[in-house]
């Protein structure tokens, strides 16, 4: 239904897009025992690494290679090996992650065949520790496309094909716009029919902000590499987000596991498909905690569309955020007045709008005049002070508030909620009605003065009408 | 490597004036001021980094990063310089390169996104800041820019510290120098007065300077510019006036306090806003340099008169949280902060220092700390964070005051933890800054979440305590 279109700006200005290498990182920050590291220079990892602590108020173990000038033009092979043994010294972590940056892909190290020599050369040295490659060069693709890669490549790397199928055992792939309360909440809805899932990253078990024992240098939790290993042995595999069908096609061409790439899964369609095909793969029928819950999504979504109909909602976020938020947007009877996003996707020609911009922060500014709220991440203030509306926060980074991290918008009751939230923000902002809201026209007064008709009222500007977008 | 940025590099790393080099050997020297990077085991920002860092603060100015995504979209608006004016250094603009660029060369992309900025903010002047790929395929920032600003008449500034050619204080270093180079004394100011200085290295974060303004206004004390913290494009072009210049401890811009001095004979010192015998130092610095430079002398009366005063009432202040803070006990690490002059203002509320970082402390400071502390002062050099972590398990400390580094490993060992680095938002400057972090101290430690954090879970209690 949208076109999608590039800016032709030579300028991006506010931007809206985060790098390959970080969304890479940020699913390697899902896996247990792990230590991400980016193949660049040192300020690759720290801004990066600053940005997500920001975010989830987290400590977020994450190493470089340090390449300067000199081993970037001889190569970083010896950085890479001199990145293994130092983090095996001192973190002795089961896997090391790698992602590689704009630097060191300019450059073009073959780092699959560096791991190759290196396991050669230190094989007894590195015994017990996994490494895995992902490229990501920063100058292609976006913050999910990082992600989406990075989960290929450890599906791709780790899931061999098993012998038998555990009946029961359902994979789950989710995409880098779940949060770790989105997480949880999908792994009750597949244990209510009695599965077990298998979360693949988890991010609900590393960045949830628990608080461990002792001491971690390493990610604090989340998926081990045996749950990666058994995405193999899984019956079937539910992935979230257009992102992941490279993964969930890797899982099938590989290991034969069937699986199901839900789109979104917010809105009450979206979760309605999916409590399907869980009483399928479980022969169950849905818990009554389930129907209850279903219950209050209907009452929120009647109680939500007084304040939400006829809204013009601007958005900025990743492809597969954006088709989620808008299409909940748009089921509640409002439009969808701009959309703006980071890298192409083929989700993009679904959402729910006339047009969707590959494009900046500048851009959203500029599209969303008029709107009645903007919906990006904390970078958006500035914007939205200047266009004198509401800002909510979604996506990363959301440096400037509190909670980020158990922010629920999938299943019934995150689709509940976050009508909630939105019909609130509405409610807070109310327009109070003035006396001089409703002038009349010069024409009208002029009638009313008994002056000669200066002219046909019908020269009033038409009512624009919001043309209506099928779902 | 670019030869300029090289010549750059080793001019900076054969800085006269400053004492850690001075005590090295030729071969040392050569090998600049950092450490070489540990690969997998390094911490901290890119030279890139560093120089925007030292020049973001100059609010009016449209800071354009010629790059890919990750070198601005990662890390824009996240510094907390505050200004009392323009809000255009907070826009984040950026090349943006993709694949295409790194194969035919950014330079085109550059030179049209400085017209779009130009066309659309007409900024004062334009920064462009040169990254890792950029300057590996050979992109020559430096004569974009040129071209740039005579077809538009409007200063664009090369600054060429691509985020590989070192750490972060590398690029404070190297963005301080593209000011030397094509913005200080490109302009002249309206009038000149016997009490004009220059503020070098002082970034104003969460609004520090303005801790210290009044005290300057009060004697009659005009900051020309401060470098950079709420700093304007055209008060940087006329800085070179001043008549004294007062050069923020932390070393970040010493180039830039050493070769004004020695282009314009603007005579320079080292100060500090933190603690408050430093606050009292610097003015009484100042007062000094200016007077000799040919203010009038009762500057110096005036300036100790306040100075008497202005103490008398901090330690006033700070006395009061004595009753409550006195026997607690601080581990203290810091970063860029001299940790003694802290150190003075914390033992006068009452509070233990248990131990304090050195890392970046000179053997001054080393015995100026010694001289406060005591001879067994617990000076701590480099301490990984499991140290750290079961340092203050053991209770061997009450708070810990550090950057942002370090926070989680406080929290997650439930241990209140005070934020006195570069991303506060506190402000702990001049008199009002220390009473301000004394009685931060004072609500974190007394703050009641501790005691119920640390309380044991309902099934953590032993069967007996529930028995009974």
């Amino acid at each position: 239904m949208a076109t999608v279109i590039d800016s032709k700006k030579a300028c991006a200005v506010n931007p809206l897009k985060m790098s390959q290498p970080l969304g890479a990182c940020y699913a390697f920050l899902g896996l247990a025992d792990t230590m991400p590291m980016m193949h660049g220079s040192q300020g690759c990892t720290s801004f990066g690494l600053v940005l997500l602590v920001r975010h989830f108020k987290e400590a977020i173990p994450m190493q470089t290679t340090a390449m300067n000038e000199v081993s970037t033009i001889l190569g970083g092979m010896d950085n890479i090996e001199q990145a293994l043994l130092n983090i095996k010294k001192r973190a002795n972590p089961a896997l090391i992650a790698i992602a590689s940056t704009g630097l060191t892909e300019t450059k073009g190290d073959d780092v699959d065949g560096y791991l190759r020599l290196i396991r050669a050369r230190h094989g007894e040295t590195l015994a017990g520790t996994e490494v895995v490659y992902v490229s990501a060069p920063d100058y292609v693709g976006a913050f999910q496309d990082g992600w989406a890669a990075a989960v290929k490549a450890l599906v791709t790397a780790f899931a061999r094909p098993a012998a038998t199928r555990v009946a029961g055992r359902i994979g789950v792939l989710p995409g880098a716009h779940l949060t770790p309360a989105d997480l949880d909440e999908l792994r009750e809805l597949i244990e209510a029919f009695g599965l077990e899932p298998v979360l693949v990253p988890d991010l609900s078990r590393s960045l949830d902000g628990h608080i461990p024992d002792d001491f971690t240098p390493t990610t604090l939790g989340g998926a081990t590499l045996d749950d990666i290993r058994e995405l193999a042995a899984c019956e079937h595999v539910i992935a979230i987000g257009e992102q992941m069908r490279g993964a969930v096609d890797s899982l099938a061409t590989n290991a034969g596991v069937p699986g199901t790439v839900f789109d979104r899964l917010t809105g009450l369609a979206a979760t309605d498909a999916l409590v399907a095909l869980l009483m399928r793969l479980s022969g169950k029928p849905a818990p009554a905690r389930l129907k209850r819950q279903r219950g209050q999504l209907l009452d929120a979504m009647l109680d939500g569309h007084f304040h939400l109909g006829g809204k013009r909602v601007a958005i900025g976020a990743e492809p597969d955020l954006l088709f989620a938020l808008a299409s909940l947007i748009h089921e509640m009877g409002g439009e969808v007045a701009a959309a703006v996003t980071t890298t192409h996707s083929p989700v993009l020609a679904r959402v729910p709008t006339a047009e969707v911009l590959v494009g900046d922060l500048e851009d959203l500014e500029q599209r969303a005049a008029g709107c009645d709220l903007l919906l990006t991440h904390a970078h958006g203030r500035q914007a939205a002070a200047r266009l004198g509306i509401p800002l909510m926060r979604v996506g990363i980074p959301q440096f400037d508030r509190l909670g980020a991290a158990h922010q629920l918008s999938v299943g019934y009751r995150g689709t509940r909620d976050l009508i909630f939230a939105l019909a609130n923000l509405f409610l807070a902002h109310l327009h109070a009605h003035g006396p001089d809201d409703w002038p009349l026209p010069e024409a009208a007064l002029a009638a009313a003065r008994g002056a000669a008709p200066a002219g046909c009222a019908c020269s009033a500007p038409a009512e624009t009408v919001i043309p209506i977008i099928p779902a | 490597m670019d030869a300029r940025v090289s010549a750059k590099i080793q001019s900076v790393f054969e800085e006269p004036a400053c004492e850690h080099n001075q005590n090295k050997d030729e071969k040392a020297r050569k090998k600049g001021c950092t450490k070489q990077l540990s690969p997998g085991a390094a911490a901290g920002g890119c030279a890139f980094d560093g120089a925007k860092i030292a020049l973001q603060p100059i609010a009016d100015v449209a800071h354009l990063v010629h790059g890919p995504i990750a070198c601005e979209g990662n890390s824009w608006d996240n510094r907390n310089s505050s200004t009392s004016g323009p809000q255009l250094y907070r826009t984040g603009f950026t090349t943006d390169i993709g694949e295409l660029d790194v194969i035919y060369g950014g330079e085109k992309r550059l030179f049209k996104s400085i017209r779009e900025i130009i066309d659309k903010y007409d900024p004062p002047a334009v920064f462009v800041y040169q990254t890792c790929v950029t300057a590996l395929i050979g992109d020559d920032i430096e004569a974009v820019c040129k071209r740039a600003a005579e077809k538009f008449g409007k200063p664009v500034v090369p600054v060429n510290a691509p985020g590989f050619v070192g750490p972060k204080n590398l690029g404070n270093k190297l963005g301080a120098e593209a000011l030397l180079d094509y913005v200080i004394g490109t302009e002249e100011p309206e009038v000149s007065t016997p009490y004009d200085i220059n503020i070098i290295g002082e970034y104003n974060l969460a609004g520090e300077l303005w801790q210290v303004r009044p005290l300057l206004d009060a004697l009659g004390i005009r900051v020309l510019a401060c470098i950079s913290g709420d700093g304007r494009y055209h008060e940087v072009a006329r800085s070179h006036r001043a008549r004294a210049a007062m050069m923020v401890c932390s070393k970040s811009m010493i180039n830039v306090a050493r070769k004004m001095e020695e282009r314009y004979g603007i005579p320079f010192f080292e100060g500090s806003f933190y603690g408050i015998e430093d606050m009292s130092d610097t003015l009484r610095n100042l007062a000094r340099l200016l007077v000799a430079q040919g203010a009038p002398a009762d500057l110096l009366e005036r300036t100790e008169a306040l100075i008497a005063i202005e103490e008398e009432r901090a330690w006033h202040r700070i006395a009061a949280y004595r009753p409550r803070l006195e026997g607690k006990k601080v581990l203290l690490i810091t970063g860029g902060v001299k940790s003694w002059s802290v150190v003075a203002a914390l033992q006068e509320a009452g509070l233990e220092v248990v131990g304090t970082s050195v890392k970046k402390s000179t053997k001054e400071d080393k015995e100026k700390i010694k001289e406060i502390m005591g001879e067994d002062a617990h000076m701590i050099d480099d301490m990984t964070p499991r140290e750290m972590f079961r340092m203050l398990r053991e209770a061997r400390a009450d708070i810990m005051l550090s950057g942002g580094r370090s926070q989680f490993v406080a929290l997650k060992a439930k241990m209140p933890w005070l934020d006195i680095n570069q991303e506060r938002h506190y402000a702990y400057a001049g008199y009002e800054g220390m009473v301000d972090l004394v009685r931060e101290i004072s609500k974190t430690l007394f703050n009641p979440v501790w005691e119920q954090v640390r309380a044991p879970a309902p099934w953590d209690v032993p069967a007996t305590a529930e028995e009974c």
